[in-house]
Formats: C-alpha cells, structure tokens, sequence
C-alpha cells in the first residue's frame, strides 16, 4: 500500500430516503472518508447499518444526498468504469457460459471479442477456475460463482474494486477458503478494494484497515489499522485478540 | 455434574451406511451418545452431515445398521426427537409464548405441565417481556432463540441441530452458544450439535465427532474434558482447536 497517493475521498456523504408519504428516512450520516491506492479496505457494521447504501453511493447506483465523492481528486457523477463491483448474489446470468458471464463487462463497454477473451482467460486463471469456462453458473458452487464474480470485476480491469459481502452465504469452511484466495489474488494483481461484511473474523483476516460503523444511520464509530502481518493465522493469540478488541467496539443486537 | 463416563447410554449407533444408489454417502458408523451429553459434529464441507442428520432424525431409513435409542430402535411415534434448523422455523402467525408451548401441546402434555414448561423457558429466555409478539417483530436471533426454547422445553430425548448460528455474528454468536449451555445444564437433554466452525465446536461440547470426507465415517472421536466456562484464549483451546482444524482442513 502506497501511503501517501490518494485514490478516493469520501467528503462529508449522507444519504436520506424518503417514501410516498413524506417520510424521511436517514441511513448514512456524514462519512468522511480516505482511501489509499492498492489498500485493502473493509467496511465493517451490523446488518442494515447502511454499509451497502454507502458502497451503492460510491458504485454510482445511488447518489448522496448531499456530501461528494472523489475519484484520483476529481468528483464523480454516476457510474464510472474505474470502479468495479462484486456482488453479494453473485448476479450472473444464468443463460451464459463462465466465460460469457466474465467477458460481460468488457463487452458492454465495447471491447472486441479477441481480446475481451484473453482478459477474461487471464482471470479465470488466476481465480482457479481453469477448465470450467463453458461451465454454466447453475452447474458451480456457491464458492465457484463467487470466484466468476471476482474474475468479472477483475476482466474489466478497474483500479477500485468495491466488493459487497461476496462471501455472506457461504458456509464458515468455504469461506475460509475464498478468504485465503482474495488474498492471494489481491497480492498478485494489486487494486485497491473496498469490501463489505458484517462479519469481525472476516474482517480482521482480510484488511489493512478496518472502518467500524454504527448501527442505523452509519456513522464512522472507529478506524483500526490492522497490526497483523500477513500471511495470517486465525487460530493465533495475536488474531484473537485484536478481534477481541474490534468485537468489543461493535454493538450486541439481540 | 456427572462426568461422561458414569452416565447410562442414551443414543447407540451400530454400523450405520447410506448408499444412494451407486453413491456411497455414509461408510459403517458406529458411536455412542450418553445421557445428556454435548455432542459437537464436524466434517468438511460436502462430506455427508446433512444425511448423517436425517437418518438420527429418522427422516430417512438407512441402507444398514441401527439406530437405538435407550436400547430400543428409534421411533419417532415412541422418542421424542426434536430438531433445530439454520433458518429459524418460527410460526408467523403464533406469538412467542404460543410457540414455545406448541411442542408441548403437540406432545399432549397437561395444561399444567404446559403452562409451568412455558413460563419456565420464558424466564430461561429472559423473553418474558415478549410473550405477546410475533415473531416478524422480533430479529432473527431472536425468533432462533424461541425455536431452540421450544425445542429444549420438550425434554426430547434427543435434540439435534443443524447449525443454528452460523448466519451469526461473532459478538452474537457468543452470547447464544453461552445461552444454549445454559439451557443444556438447566434441563440436562442430550444434544448433537451440528457445525462447520470449529472454535465452536471445542468451546460447546463434551465430546467431539469428528467426520472424514465423503464417504463419511467417523475419522476421530475427541473428549473435550476443558472445564466450563471456557476461555477461547487459553493455550489448552486453542491446541485442541488447532489438532481439529488440522483433521477437517481442506482448504
């Protein structure tokens, strides 16, 4: 991670909804925020806290309520093809092939068909999946659909990969597995990611921060540096005990 | 509290297998449960738990082998089998108090009894600020909590279940496997506990089974003689964490 090269600014989002009848509904306030360039950072709250509504903002699906965000120092407007998403239920279309489904991007934006393969080649190499290409998602695991997913974001080669709680439905054996694989992925082909969970394991496994948020609306509760050097053991006392410290900062909601 | 060796048999497993058809799904298990023991089950992902749970439960006959109960084949007309599941399966339209007693008033026990079981896991629960709400008022964890009340408030004979918190979080989770312990001594049932995390595994039970691959058979049993409460932290947990991780790990 680069310290000192900024990649995405937060400055001062909220975000309000408001239904039929003129009622408000306040889900993020005032995040302010700095990503660095090549950092792994997770976004860490309870469920329905807002974390997925300040990714969706950052994604361009949904626009702040008042705040900006920046991208390299310019604010951004919508979607933007430098940032690419992974999504919690995979959203793959059940109709293609994995290698159909991991070209997608590259094809909306245009790109010819020869060299959209090779990018997406490339990926399915890298996320394991060798072999399966004509494979269709109904045919993968849980844990191999998420891999398409990882490759897809990867194939349109965007410098921000935002990645929503890709590993929320699968169980704690593969998902230890998938864990281990991001990581590995993520120090071959290095792209700054911001990723989702509610998960504190999860969390102290995977980042070089940590952003802690509070229950509805989120706010910013804390920010940890992760002190564990990697590659890490999740049985060790050293991982206990700072997950320790992170699981006594977060809420208890019965 | 007893220890586990002076109790009386309570589940006796000879030889179990489960072919279907050509695909052999569970290979020649053998093991014992004692009465009111905290049985944890472990395996890797895939390696046939989910069969494994529905021949205990006697959803589905076994291809051979037997499955005793206090010395008689299991019968769900004659035991009482009770069963927690991972989506929690409250029913929407009964309150928290009518959930709880429905077992009980499934089972035709006496209004007395019924009341007094109810109101006593009510207190166990410390729901009893609760008793007029439906579930979809509740969370998650809470209706789970109610399922796994009703299911302790039954006495079964056996009580199965099937990762009841792994949607969890951490802080979450906890709390409720110190609840489920509590449970388990108060009413003193015997529990096979079904998981894939293994930290839970070694801080809830008695005794640990731990599953091979497909086709399952059992690989290793482990007695878990760690005083409660436990201390996830301690060197003596976290080397018996490590010597299970090490026999299920396939990842």
């Amino acid at each position: 991670m680069d310290e000192h090269k900024i990649i995405l600014k937060l400055r001062g989002i909220s975000k309000t909804f408001e239904n039929k009848k003129g009622e408000k509904h306040e889900v993020v306030r005032e995040i302010s925020l700095t990503v660095f360039e090549n950092e792994f950072v997770v976004f860490l709250g309870p469920g329905h806290c807002g974390k997925s509504v300040i990714i969706n903002m950052i994604e361009g699906l949904l626009t702040p309520t008042s705040g900006e965000i920046e991208l390299k120092g310019e604010p951004i407007h919508g979607s933007d093809p430098r940032i690419g998403m992974v999504f919690q239920t995979t959203a793959l279309m059940p109709w293609k092939t994995v290698m159909e489904n991991t070209e997608l991007g590259l094809k909306f934006a245009g790109v010819p068909k020869s060299e959209r393969r090779a990018a997406a080649r490339k990926y399915l190499d890298l996320v394991g999946l060798k072999g399966f290409e004509k494979a269709y998602p109904g045919q993968l695991s849980g844990g191999m659909k998420q891999r398409v997913g990882i490759a897809r974001a990867y194939a349109y080669n965007p410098e921000i990969l935002l990645m929503d709680e890709p590993f929320g439905a699968l169980d704690a054996q593969t998902r230890y597995a998938m864990e281990e694989e991001l990581i590995r992925i993520w120090q071959q082909q290095k792209r700054t990611v911001v990723f989702v969970t509610n998960n504190i394991e999860e969390a102290v496994f995977l980042s070089d921060r940590i952003v802690l948020f509070s229950e509805c609306p989120a706010r910013i509760k804390t920010i940890y540096q992760n002190p564990l050097p990697r590659p890490r053991d999740p049985i060790s006392p050293e991982f206990m005990e700072f997950r320790q410290m992170v699981s006594a900062q977060t809420d208890l909601s019965l | 509290m007893q220890t586990t060796t002076n109790r009386p048999v309570k589940v006796q497993v000879d030889h179990l297998t489960k072919r279907f058809g050509d695909l052999l799904v569970l290979d020649d298990i053998s093991f014992q449960i004692r009465k009111g023991e905290f049985v944890c089950v472990v395996g890797p992902t895939g390696c046939g738990k989910t069969t494994f749970l529905n021949l205990l439960t006697k959803l589905i006959e076994p291809t051979s082998g037997k499955l005793l109960i206090d010395g008689e084949p299991a019968d769900p007309r004659r035991h009482n089998l009770a069963f927690v599941f991972q989506e929690p399966s409250c029913y929407p339209w009964k309150t928290v108090e009518e959930n709880i007693r429905f077992g009980l008033e499934l089972k035709k026990k006496s209004r007395e009894e019924t009341e007094t079981k109810t109101e006593e896991m009510l207190r166990l629960l410390g729901m009893e600020r609760f008793r007029k709400a439906y579930p979809n008022e509740l969370s998650v964890s809470s209706t789970q909590r109610i399922i796994i009340g009703r299911a302790f408030a039954m006495e079964p004979d056996l009580l199965l279940m099937d990762e009841p918190y792994a949607q969890m979080d951490l802080k979450l989770r906890f709390y409720l496997e110190d609840e489920v312990l509590r449970l388990w001594r108060e009413i003193g049932t015997t529990v096979v506990f079904i998981t894939h995390n293994v930290e839970e595994a070694v801080y809830l039970s008695e005794k640990i089974l731990i599953l091979s691959n497909k086709p399952a058979t059992i690989k290793e049993t482990i007695t878990n003689n760690l005083p409660y409460p436990r201390d996830i932290a301690s060197e003596e947990f976290i080397s018996l964490r490590r010597r299970v991780t090490e026999q299920i790990k396939w990842w």
